[in-house]
């Protein structure tokens, strides 16, 4: 009787489980993020940001009836690796469609790879001009570029009273993009734009780059990089005694960790965010904001990664909102009806606008800008 | 003049540092003849170590520098005893690619155990800066200074006043006949590799309290050394010093008045025409052959 019974309940989970596999074949999304190397804060909260949309959207039942697995590869901060991640993604993983691969520098190598296997590709951080504009028909970007940024400061010159500005920014596609619109939209306002200072991604020491900006007659400077490097300036300028207004750009500053990590150096500092975890009631979407911060604290992440976390959750929502409306996992259907997709992420309306020559179009998103400030410990909301 | 300055404070406090780093090196390679490729993770392996004493086990900060140095001498024993003791007599070529293997898999577990998000570590001395009329400098970073400072002349005493050093010194020259004089070379490699870790992971730990610690850090850190060193000359410890302070200056200097975005390239560009002129670096000393 026992046995039959135990026979039984084994016939009864095999059934289960053949019976969950059948309704629930995964469609798998590539995810490639730097979770390793210079960067590798960001691209973790990217990647648990993923994470979190993808979980909501399984318990609500999937997409298309199927459940949604992440394939979740390393790029190591480092471009060449981004372009293998990319291809194995794609070849080995049949992946139909990506989120990826935060830096400007790294999405630009991965893009060739997009046109060569045909796969779409919704970019979540990465903010050079450079990567709507080329002619890529499989580029959807979420994140704003540096021009939107930079267009969304202008009103706020005034304001900081900027007369004169230098700049140190990451050298890369994503630094050299920003300092080159902000310096043009400053022009335009009529402030001086002074020392436009470069250092390499992975650059620890600082303090010669400082020391030159130091002896300029500026009144602010602006500084594109992450958030470890950031830490780092902000560090080594205090203790230059450098003053002068501090603006960051780019979104990827936690300030939270700036606080925890740079002290009193971080205050006073004005940053350009996408997403304002400090009061979800001031975004498009406050009851998902709140869902949103609520489940990163239950998961024990830090509160500092989330206003680069929301980037992956928007990409995630984004590509499954998108798989939906093409009623199949398929590449091209997926790339088609990217362009008809419209919903309210974290940072707000995400819905794509042609970019680039005619007829091989990027879409691009428009979103929204926060400017918040640190001050004696604490963020405030600049706007 | 207050821009020269400051670049020239900062330089000196670079310097010092990247001199320790390649002491190390330096002796390594000229006692052993061992292309030491862990040399970087060494120095990563320091600041991991100085965040696990002080932010994960709440060891006050000095001891914990010192626990750093001395659990680097021990990992650097080890090293010795495991992977380069058996393959004495064995071509460079082999002993080299074991240290590649060797630095691959001590970065993979440095990521393993401590994720790839960068570490920071909050040091006792004070925040505000120490400051000289237009100059400014961190307390930590004179700290670091000192304690570099300190390190390169405790490393120059033991190898110019002791037994040991002296044993080293020997087995640097002509490594048979110390052999036949006495000298106990397999120990002598293993207190060299040990001494030469140790040195490593203070620069690690060191720097670690100044900027942070991620696994890669040693990359950049073991393409400095290499260059120190081959500026300085092979197996020359008063060249690797001199040799730290030179490229500090060339970075700082070319940071300063060329560009910034060139500042890591000017150190190679300067290796590149000592090279040409001097090909043995600039204080090698000639070697016996035979």
């Amino acid at each position: 009787m026992k046995a039959t019974f135990r026979a039984g309940l084994i016939a009864v989970g095999v059934a289960t489980a053949f019976a969950a596999t059948g309704a629930f074949a995964q469609i798998k999304i590539g995810v490639n993020q730097p979770l390793t190397g210079p960067v590798a804060a960001s691209g973790n909260f990217v990647t648990n940001g993923a994470k979190i949309a993808a979980d909501e959207i399984n318990a609500k039942g999937g997409v298309l009836k199927q459940k949604i697995e992440l394939v979740i590869e390393d790029n190591k901060s480092n471009p060449t690796e981004a372009v293998a991640v990319a291809e194995k993604l794609i070849v080995r993983d049949k992946v139909p469609v990506m989120m990826g691969a935060w830096s400007s520098t790294y999405t630009l190598a991965v893009m060739p790879k997009l046109m060569e296997y045909k796969v779409p590709m919704v970019v979540e951080t990465s903010s050079s001009d450079k990567i709507t504009v080329s002619g890529n028909p499989y580029i959807f970007r979420i994140s704003p570029t540096s021009g939107m940024e930079a267009t969304a400061f202008a009103d706020r010159v005034g304001a900081l009273k900027i007369r004169k500005a230098d700049f140190l920014v990451v050298n890369n596609d994503w630094g050299k993009g920003a300092a080159d619109v902000f310096s043009k939209m400053l022009k335009d306002k009529g402030v001086a734009v002074g020392a436009v200072e470069t250092m390499d991604a992975a650059a620890q020491d600082l303090n010669a780059q400082l020391s030159k900006i130091k002896s300029s007659d500026a009144d602010t400077l602006f500084i594109t990089t992450a958030v470890e490097q950031l830490t780092l300036i902000l560090k080594q300028a205090h203790a230059l005694g450098l003053k002068r207004q501090i603006i960051t750009t780019g979104g990827s500053q936690s300030p939270d960790q700036l606080i925890e990590q740079a002290g009193p150096a971080a205050n006073g500092s004005y940053h350009l965010l996408f997403f304002p975890p400090w009061v979800p009631e001031a975004t498009p979407n406050p009851a998902a904001a709140r869902a949103f911060v609520a489940e990163w604290r239950k998961r024990g992440y830090p509160f500092a990664g989330l206003t680069e976390g929301f980037r992956g959750y928007d990409g995630i929502q984004t590509i499954a909102a998108a798989i939906t409306k093409a009623g199949k996992a398929d590449p091209e259907a997926i790339r088609a009806a990217l362009w008809n997709t419209e919903l309210t992420g974290l940072n707000g309306r995400i819905a794509f606008t042609k970019a680039g020559p005619a007829g091989k179009e990027s879409g691009q998103s428009i979103p929204a800008v926060y400017v918040v400030k640190i001050d004696n410990g604490k963020v405030t909301l600049a706007r | 003049m207050d821009e020269l300055l400051q670049h020239i404070v900062n330089a000196v406090m670079l310097g010092a540092t990247y001199a320790l780093l390649g002491i190390g090196l330096t002796l390594i390679f000229g006692i052993m003849r061992v292309v030491n490729f862990t040399h970087g993770e060494l120095y990563a392996f320091g600041g991991y170590m100085i965040f696990m004493l002080t932010a994960m086990l709440g060891v006050n900060f000095y001891l914990a520098l010192l626990g750093a140095l001395v659990l680097g001498i021990v990992l650097g024993a080890v090293i010795e005893l495991v992977l380069l003791r058996p393959m004495r007599g064995a071509d460079i070529d082999t002993t080299m690619l074991i240290m590649i293997g060797c630095w691959i898999v001590l970065q993979n577990t440095e990521q393993m155990i401590w994720g790839g998000v960068a570490k920071s570590i909050v040091s006792p001395l004070p925040g505000e800066p120490l400051v000289f009329g237009p100059i400014s400098v961190a307390w930590l970073r004179v700290f670091v200074f000192v304690a570099a400072a300190l390190l390169i002349a405790g490393t120059y005493a033991l190898i110019h006043r002791t037994k040991l050093g002296k044993a080293m010194r020997a087995t640097f020259q002509d490594r048979d006949t110390a052999a036949l004089m006495g000298v106990n070379v397999s120990a002598i490699n293993t207190a060299t590799f040990a001494l030469g870790s140790g040195l490593a992971a203070a620069a690690g730990a060191l720097l670690g309290a100044v900027f942070v610690i991620t696994p890669t850090m040693g990359d950049l850190a073991a393409l400095k050394a290499f260059a120190i060193v081959i500026l300085g000359g092979l197996g020359s410890i008063t060249g690797a010093t001199i040799g730290g302070f030179i490229l500090a200056f060339a970075e700082e200097m070319g940071a300063g008045y060329v560009s910034s975005g060139y500042r890591d390239a000017m150190g190679f560009l300067l290796i590149i025409v000592v090279l040409l002129f001097k090909p043995t670096g600039l204080f090698a000393r000639a070697e016996r052959i035979g």
